[in-house]
């Protein structure tokens, strides 16, 4: 790799670093918006106009708070577990196809940071990595609440992993391959051979499970018994304040922003759009692509916060149910019947 | 035992079926039942620019009255302070001098009238017992202050502007 392409990968690195910032920023923005308008009020509205200076008030507000460090706790660790939280929400878009390739006379620039040939599994270790985060953070605050929610979030990690990964097996058997930049050039268009295209179509299910599993890994409603303040006060987070707990509640959006992009690349379709082929210059199809996908992305966050708003926590024991008794024989059916789907198809 | 009413109601619990336990039809109904609600107009009065309109016999802050001549309607004679309930009101009386007939009504009239918001309850028994329908509790709500010397409100603050200014 010349020193030229090593230039453009480290820009590439920053735009996305900054775009999942901004828009983990903003989610904590339209939240809150979202929230108000599922309630008939009006939200944050007096920061700037319509309220859209709010998330830099709340960040502010953030960084001048009292740090606290209880004395019991154990200070390494104690800062070790944001940290982390929010270094392994972060590195998991590296492997995401943000669109096609750029072409400038000579130049290609593509927009992925690396296509590397087992993306799914990068992904997948990447969100498993997460759970320490919390798992340390909550150990390290020296507090009952604290390790419950954070032995909570362990447990509910491991469990929906499995399902997650046994959605994606079922995925792999259509798809024929790892790589994120493959699956989301197999999705070209939207509707060829008679077929859609989009990988939804083909693994419904699939979907079904993944989504649901996305919800429990991210932590969100109805699966937030990690830090659910009724029972726990504040879970994982109660010790902490400050610039630290602002870490924790971005990081929990990061991961439901890399998580939309992952969900909109592996079964809708990525940077892929209708009618793509009738638009002949290469360069706008991926423009149009990236706005597009960010569109998906976008659309996945507002599900988010939409089931967020709707559906009440599961209790624990309905949640382990629903995990090991009913996600991962239905993701079991699915990898077979989709085995013998494609085995007749192949005949 | 027959029962006194007979509202009673014997519980069935039937075990639900395939498409209960499933959840997801549930999760769809409750998702088009917010999204109902996203595209509603929102309640909210948003206070300092917006008001909620009161009610006609809401009961606010004080104030005095004048006469149809611009006169003090007050003659100080206590009745109010005396109905108070929170002991709210208190009140110097002083007499009317000569070419005062203009400002004051009566011949006694209060040199100093003052109630403290603090305690006033707003029950308006104040304005029942005046005889002379000098006192009204037909105002705002009571601002807000930063000390509580504040809130004793005196003849500065109660006491109606005059006519034609």
């Amino acid at each position: 790799m010349d020193t030229a392409q090593l230039l453009f990968k480290l820009i590439l690195v920053v735009i996305i670093f900054a775009i999942s910032l901004v828009i983990a920023l903003y989610s904590t923005y339209a939240e809150r918006k979202v929230a108000a308008f599922f309630q008939d009020r009006l939200g944050p509205n007096r920061a700037g106009p319509f309220g859209l200076l709010q998330p830099f008030a709340d960040g502010i507000k953030m960084f001048l708070k009292e740090e606290i460090i209880p004395t019991n706790a154990s200070a390494f660790l104690f800062v070790a577990g944001p940290s982390l939280a929010i270094l392994t929400a972060c590195i998991g878009s590296a492997v995401i196809p943000w669109g096609q390739k750029l072409t400038f006379g000579s130049t290609v620039i593509d927009l992925q940071v690396a296509d590397i040939n087992v993306g799914i599994l990068y992904i997948f270790g990447v969100v498993s990595l997460g759970v320490y985060g919390i798992m340390i953070g909550g150990w390290a605050s020296n507090n009952k609440y604290s390790l419950l929610g954070a032995i909570r979030a362990a447990s509910q990690n491991i469990s929906y992993e499995i399902s997650m990964g046994l959605a994606i097996i079922a995925l792999l058997l259509v798809t024929g391959t790892l790589s994120l930049r493959g699956i989301a050039e197999q999705q070209h268009g939207f509707w060829a051979n008679g077929y859609f295209t989009w990988n939804v179509f083909k693994q419904p299910l699939g979907f079904l499970l993944f989504i649901i599993c996305a919800f429990a890994e991210t932590n969100r409603t109805p699966f937030d018994l990690p830090e659910c303040e009724t029972e726990l006060v504040g879970g994982y987070h109660t010790e902490y304040s400050s610039m630290k707990l602002g870490f924790y509640l971005f990081s929990e959006y990061i991961n439901m922003f890399v998580s939309s992009a992952v969900m909109a690349t592996l079964y809708f379709g990525g940077y892929n759009f209708p009618f793509m082929d009738m638009i002949s210059s290469p360069n706008w199809v991926t423009i149009i692509g990236v706005f597009l996908f960010f569109i998906k992305i976008a659309l996945f966050i507002f599900f988010f916060m939409w089931v967020r708003w709707t559906i009440p926590r599961f209790r624990y024991d309905q949640l382990m149910d629903l995990g090991w008794k009913t996600l991962i024989p239905l993701a079991i059916a699915n990898i077979v019947i989709t085995g013998i789907v494609i085995t007749f198809l192949n005949r | 035992m027959e029962p006194l009413s007979n509202k009673r109601k014997v519980l069935v619990q039937k075990p639900l079926n395939f498409w209960e336990r499933i959840y997801l039809p549930a999760i769809a109904k409750g998702l088009s039942i917010t999204m109902s609600h996203f595209f509603r107009k929102p309640v909210t009065i948003q206070y300092p620019e917006q008001k909620r309109e009161f009610s006609e016999n809401f009961r606010g802050m004080h104030s005095l009255k004048r006469d149809e001549e611009g006169r003090e309607r007050c003659t100080a004679c206590g009745l109010c302070a005396l109905s108070c309930p929170a002991e709210a009101i208190s009140m110097i009386a002083a007499e009317r001098k000569k070419g005062e007939e203009n400002l004051y009504r009566e011949e006694k009239y209060a040199a100093v009238y003052e109630i403290n918001m603090l305690r006033c309850i707003f029950c308006g028994l104040c304005e029942e017992a005046c005889p002379k329908e000098a006192i009204y509790l037909d105002g705002d709500i009571v601002p807000a202050e930063y000390l509580r010397k504040d809130f004793i409100y005196g003849k500065d603050k109660l006491v109606e502007a005059p006519l034609n200014q």
